[in-house]
Protein backbone atom coordinates (compact mmCIF):
# COMPACT_ATOMS: atom_id res chain seq x y z
CA UNK A 1 0.00 0.00 0.00
CA UNK A 2 1.28 3.40 -0.95
CA UNK A 3 2.03 5.65 1.98
CA UNK A 4 -0.20 8.46 3.16
CA UNK A 5 -3.22 7.76 0.99
CA UNK A 6 -6.11 9.83 2.25
CA UNK A 7 -9.39 10.20 0.36
CA UNK A 8 -11.34 13.44 0.67
CA UNK A 9 -14.80 13.99 -0.75
CA UNK A 10 -17.13 16.95 -0.73
CA UNK A 11 -20.82 16.03 -0.83
CA UNK A 12 -23.76 18.17 0.34
CA UNK A 13 -25.23 16.94 3.63
CA UNK A 14 -28.77 17.22 2.34
CA UNK A 15 -30.56 17.60 -0.96
CA UNK A 16 -34.09 17.73 -2.33
CA UNK A 17 -35.36 14.42 -3.74
CA UNK A 18 -34.32 14.16 -7.37
CA UNK A 19 -31.88 17.04 -7.08
CA UNK A 20 -28.59 17.02 -8.99
CA UNK A 21 -25.63 17.65 -6.72
CA UNK A 22 -21.98 18.36 -7.53
CA UNK A 23 -19.44 16.05 -5.94
CA UNK A 24 -15.73 16.80 -5.66
CA UNK A 25 -13.25 14.12 -4.74
CA UNK A 26 -9.51 14.12 -4.13
CA UNK A 27 -7.26 11.33 -2.95
CA UNK A 28 -3.66 11.93 -1.95
CA UNK A 29 -1.52 9.54 -3.98
CA UNK A 30 1.81 10.06 -5.70
CA UNK A 31 0.61 8.47 -8.99
CA UNK A 32 4.07 7.34 -10.09
CA UNK A 33 3.73 7.23 -13.87
CA UNK A 34 6.41 4.65 -14.67
CA UNK A 35 8.10 7.18 -17.00
CA UNK A 36 10.36 8.89 -14.48
CA UNK A 37 13.92 7.86 -13.66
CA UNK A 38 15.73 8.07 -10.35
CA UNK A 39 19.16 9.67 -9.89
CA UNK A 40 20.87 6.46 -11.08
CA UNK A 41 18.91 6.39 -14.33
CA UNK A 42 16.70 3.46 -13.34
CA UNK A 43 13.02 3.63 -14.18
CA UNK A 44 10.82 4.14 -11.13
CA UNK A 45 8.11 1.46 -11.41
CA UNK A 46 4.54 2.53 -12.10
CA UNK A 47 2.33 2.86 -9.04
CA UNK A 48 -1.01 4.53 -9.63
CA UNK A 49 -4.67 4.33 -8.79
CA UNK A 50 -6.20 2.69 -11.84
CA UNK A 51 -9.93 2.86 -11.15
CA UNK A 52 -12.39 5.10 -9.34
CA UNK A 53 -15.96 3.98 -8.79
CA UNK A 54 -18.94 5.78 -7.24
CA UNK A 55 -22.31 4.30 -6.32
CA UNK A 56 -25.36 5.64 -4.51
CA UNK A 57 -27.32 3.02 -2.54
CA UNK A 58 -25.73 0.40 -4.79
CA UNK A 59 -26.70 2.15 -8.04
CA UNK A 60 -23.92 3.23 -10.31
CA UNK A 61 -23.03 6.91 -10.66
CA UNK A 62 -19.68 6.92 -12.44
CA UNK A 63 -16.87 4.49 -13.16
CA UNK A 64 -13.54 6.02 -14.20
CA UNK A 65 -10.59 4.12 -15.64
CA UNK A 66 -7.42 6.00 -14.78
CA UNK A 67 -4.15 5.93 -16.74
CA UNK A 68 -0.72 7.24 -15.64
CA UNK A 69 -1.46 10.59 -17.34
CA UNK A 70 -3.67 11.64 -14.42
CA UNK A 71 -1.91 14.04 -12.06
CA UNK A 72 -0.61 13.39 -8.56
CA UNK A 73 -3.46 13.48 -6.02
CA UNK A 74 -6.18 12.60 -8.56
CA UNK A 75 -9.08 15.03 -8.46
CA UNK A 76 -12.49 14.41 -9.95
CA UNK A 77 -15.55 16.61 -10.09
CA UNK A 78 -18.88 15.34 -11.42
CA UNK A 79 -22.62 15.51 -10.80
CA UNK A 80 -25.01 12.94 -9.39
CA UNK A 81 -28.76 12.67 -8.90
CA UNK A 82 -30.05 12.05 -5.37
CA UNK A 83 -33.41 10.23 -5.76
CA UNK A 84 -33.81 9.39 -2.06
CA UNK A 85 -31.95 9.55 1.24
CA UNK A 86 -28.94 7.30 1.21
CA UNK A 87 -25.23 6.99 0.98
CA UNK A 88 -22.61 7.65 -1.67
CA UNK A 89 -19.87 5.01 -1.68
CA UNK A 90 -16.53 6.00 -3.20
CA UNK A 91 -13.92 3.36 -4.04
CA UNK A 92 -10.39 3.79 -5.41
CA UNK A 93 -8.38 0.78 -6.67
CA UNK A 94 -4.58 0.91 -6.40
CA UNK A 95 -2.14 -0.88 -8.75
CA UNK A 96 -0.81 -2.85 -5.78
CA UNK A 97 -4.25 -4.28 -5.01
CA UNK A 98 -5.14 -1.90 -2.19
CA UNK A 99 -8.67 -0.55 -2.13
CA UNK A 100 -9.45 2.81 -0.53
CA UNK A 101 -13.04 3.42 0.47
CA UNK A 102 -15.07 6.21 1.94
CA UNK A 103 -18.78 6.98 2.09
CA UNK A 104 -21.00 9.99 2.68
CA UNK A 105 -24.64 10.00 3.75
CA UNK A 106 -27.10 12.42 2.16
CA UNK A 107 -30.39 13.33 3.83
CA UNK A 108 -33.48 14.57 2.04
CA UNK A 109 -34.23 18.18 2.96
CA UNK B 1 36.03 7.32 -37.65
CA UNK B 2 36.50 10.73 -39.20
CA UNK B 3 33.54 12.94 -38.61
CA UNK B 4 33.25 15.38 -41.50
CA UNK B 5 31.34 18.58 -41.27
CA UNK B 6 28.62 17.03 -43.46
CA UNK B 7 28.29 13.99 -41.16
CA UNK B 8 28.09 16.19 -38.11
CA UNK B 9 25.29 18.26 -39.66
CA UNK B 10 23.35 15.17 -40.72
CA UNK B 11 23.71 13.67 -37.26
CA UNK B 12 22.55 16.88 -35.64
CA UNK B 13 19.53 17.15 -37.91
CA UNK B 14 18.42 13.55 -37.32
CA UNK B 15 18.79 13.90 -33.54
CA UNK B 16 16.71 17.06 -33.68
CA UNK B 17 14.04 15.28 -35.72
CA UNK B 18 14.00 12.40 -33.23
CA UNK B 19 13.48 14.68 -30.24
CA UNK B 20 10.62 16.44 -32.00
CA UNK B 21 8.99 13.22 -33.10
CA UNK B 22 7.35 12.04 -29.84
CA UNK B 23 5.31 15.23 -29.49
CA UNK B 24 4.20 15.22 -33.11
CA UNK B 25 3.40 11.56 -33.58
CA UNK B 26 -0.32 11.04 -33.28
CA UNK B 27 -0.50 7.52 -34.72
CA UNK B 28 -0.53 6.08 -31.19
CA UNK B 29 -3.35 8.45 -30.24
CA UNK B 30 -5.33 7.50 -33.34
CA UNK B 31 -4.88 3.84 -32.43
CA UNK B 32 -6.03 4.50 -28.87
CA UNK B 33 -9.11 6.38 -30.09
CA UNK B 34 -9.89 3.59 -32.57
CA UNK B 35 -9.68 1.08 -29.71
CA UNK B 36 -12.23 3.13 -27.75
CA UNK B 37 -14.61 3.66 -30.69
CA UNK B 38 -14.11 0.21 -32.17
CA UNK B 39 -13.09 1.87 -35.43
CA UNK B 40 -16.34 3.81 -35.82
CA UNK B 41 -16.24 7.29 -37.32
CA UNK B 42 -16.39 10.25 -34.95
CA UNK B 43 -18.35 13.40 -35.67
CA UNK B 44 -17.66 16.89 -34.39
CA UNK B 45 -20.05 18.62 -32.02
CA UNK B 46 -21.93 17.41 -28.98
CA UNK B 47 -18.86 17.39 -26.79
CA UNK B 48 -17.44 20.44 -25.09
CA UNK B 49 -13.87 20.21 -23.86
CA UNK B 50 -12.48 22.95 -21.64
CA UNK B 51 -8.72 23.25 -21.34
CA UNK B 52 -6.39 26.14 -20.59
CA UNK B 53 -4.78 27.71 -23.67
CA UNK B 54 -1.39 27.78 -21.97
CA UNK B 55 -0.44 25.46 -19.11
CA UNK B 56 2.62 26.62 -17.21
CA UNK B 57 3.09 23.28 -15.50
CA UNK B 58 2.43 20.13 -17.49
CA UNK B 59 2.12 18.12 -14.29
CA UNK B 60 -1.35 19.41 -13.45
CA UNK B 61 -3.44 20.67 -16.31
CA UNK B 62 -7.12 21.13 -15.40
CA UNK B 63 -9.47 19.74 -18.05
CA UNK B 64 -13.21 19.34 -18.06
CA UNK B 65 -15.41 17.66 -20.57
CA UNK B 66 -19.18 17.79 -20.95
CA UNK B 67 -21.15 15.62 -23.35
CA UNK B 68 -24.92 15.65 -22.77
CA UNK B 69 -26.44 12.27 -23.57
CA UNK B 70 -23.17 10.34 -23.52
CA UNK B 71 -22.77 6.95 -21.88
CA UNK B 72 -18.99 7.12 -21.76
CA UNK B 73 -16.30 9.73 -22.29
CA UNK B 74 -12.60 9.14 -22.92
CA UNK B 75 -9.84 11.74 -22.86
CA UNK B 76 -6.65 11.30 -24.88
CA UNK B 77 -3.41 13.30 -24.89
CA UNK B 78 -2.04 12.90 -28.41
CA UNK B 79 1.57 13.73 -27.52
CA UNK B 80 2.01 11.71 -24.33
CA UNK B 81 4.03 8.46 -24.19
CA UNK B 82 0.71 6.70 -23.51
CA UNK B 83 -2.16 8.64 -25.08
CA UNK B 84 -4.95 7.31 -22.87
CA UNK B 85 -5.79 9.57 -19.92
CA UNK B 86 -9.15 8.65 -18.44
CA UNK B 87 -12.26 6.76 -19.50
CA UNK B 88 -15.44 7.52 -17.59
CA UNK B 89 -18.62 5.45 -17.79
CA UNK B 90 -21.78 7.11 -16.53
CA UNK B 91 -24.37 5.16 -14.58
CA UNK B 92 -28.12 5.79 -14.21
CA UNK B 93 -27.58 8.19 -11.29
CA UNK B 94 -25.07 10.46 -13.02
CA UNK B 95 -26.49 14.00 -12.81
CA UNK B 96 -24.80 15.10 -16.01
CA UNK B 97 -22.38 13.53 -18.43
CA UNK B 98 -19.52 15.75 -17.34
CA UNK B 99 -16.22 15.25 -15.58
CA UNK B 100 -13.43 17.55 -14.43
CA UNK B 101 -9.97 16.35 -13.52
CA UNK B 102 -6.29 17.26 -13.69
CA UNK B 103 -3.93 15.58 -16.12
CA UNK B 104 -0.26 15.42 -17.09
CA UNK B 105 0.93 16.61 -20.49
CA UNK B 106 4.44 15.86 -21.77
CA UNK B 107 4.55 18.97 -23.95
CA UNK B 108 2.53 21.22 -26.23
CA UNK B 109 -0.03 18.97 -27.89
CA UNK B 110 -3.66 18.27 -28.69
CA UNK B 111 -6.03 17.00 -26.03
CA UNK B 112 -8.89 14.98 -27.50
CA UNK B 113 -12.18 14.04 -25.86
CA UNK B 114 -14.31 11.32 -27.42
CA UNK B 115 -17.84 10.62 -26.21
CA UNK B 116 -19.88 7.53 -26.87
CA UNK B 117 -23.51 8.59 -27.24
CA UNK B 118 -26.50 6.57 -26.11
CA UNK B 119 -27.34 5.66 -29.74
CA UNK B 120 -23.87 4.18 -30.25
CA UNK B 121 -22.41 7.06 -32.27
CA UNK B 122 -19.22 8.84 -31.28
CA UNK B 123 -18.47 12.54 -31.04
CA UNK B 124 -15.13 14.22 -30.66
CA UNK B 125 -13.67 17.53 -29.52
CA UNK B 126 -10.04 18.58 -29.59
CA UNK B 127 -8.07 21.48 -28.10
CA UNK B 128 -4.41 22.43 -28.35
CA UNK B 129 -2.69 23.15 -25.05
CA UNK B 130 0.66 24.94 -24.94
CA UNK B 131 2.81 23.52 -22.17
CA UNK B 132 5.72 25.52 -20.76
CA UNK B 133 7.22 22.77 -18.57
CA UNK B 134 6.43 19.17 -19.52
CA UNK B 135 5.03 16.78 -16.96
CA UNK B 136 6.73 13.48 -17.64
CA UNK B 137 9.82 13.71 -15.49
CA UNK B 138 12.84 11.99 -16.96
Amino acid sequence: MAKGVKPRVKVPKSAAAGETVTIKTLISHKMESGQRKDSDGNLIPRSIINRFHVTFNGQEVIDVTIEPAVSTNPYFEFEAVVPEAGEFAFTWYDDDGSVYETSNAVAIA
Amino acid sequence: MDLTRRDALALGASTFALTLLPFRASAAADDAIATFTGGAATSDGGVSLTTPEIAENGNTVPVSVDAPGAVAIAIFAAGNPTPEVVTAKFGPLAGSQALSTRIRLAGTQDVVAVAQMADGSFAKASNTVKVTIGGCGG
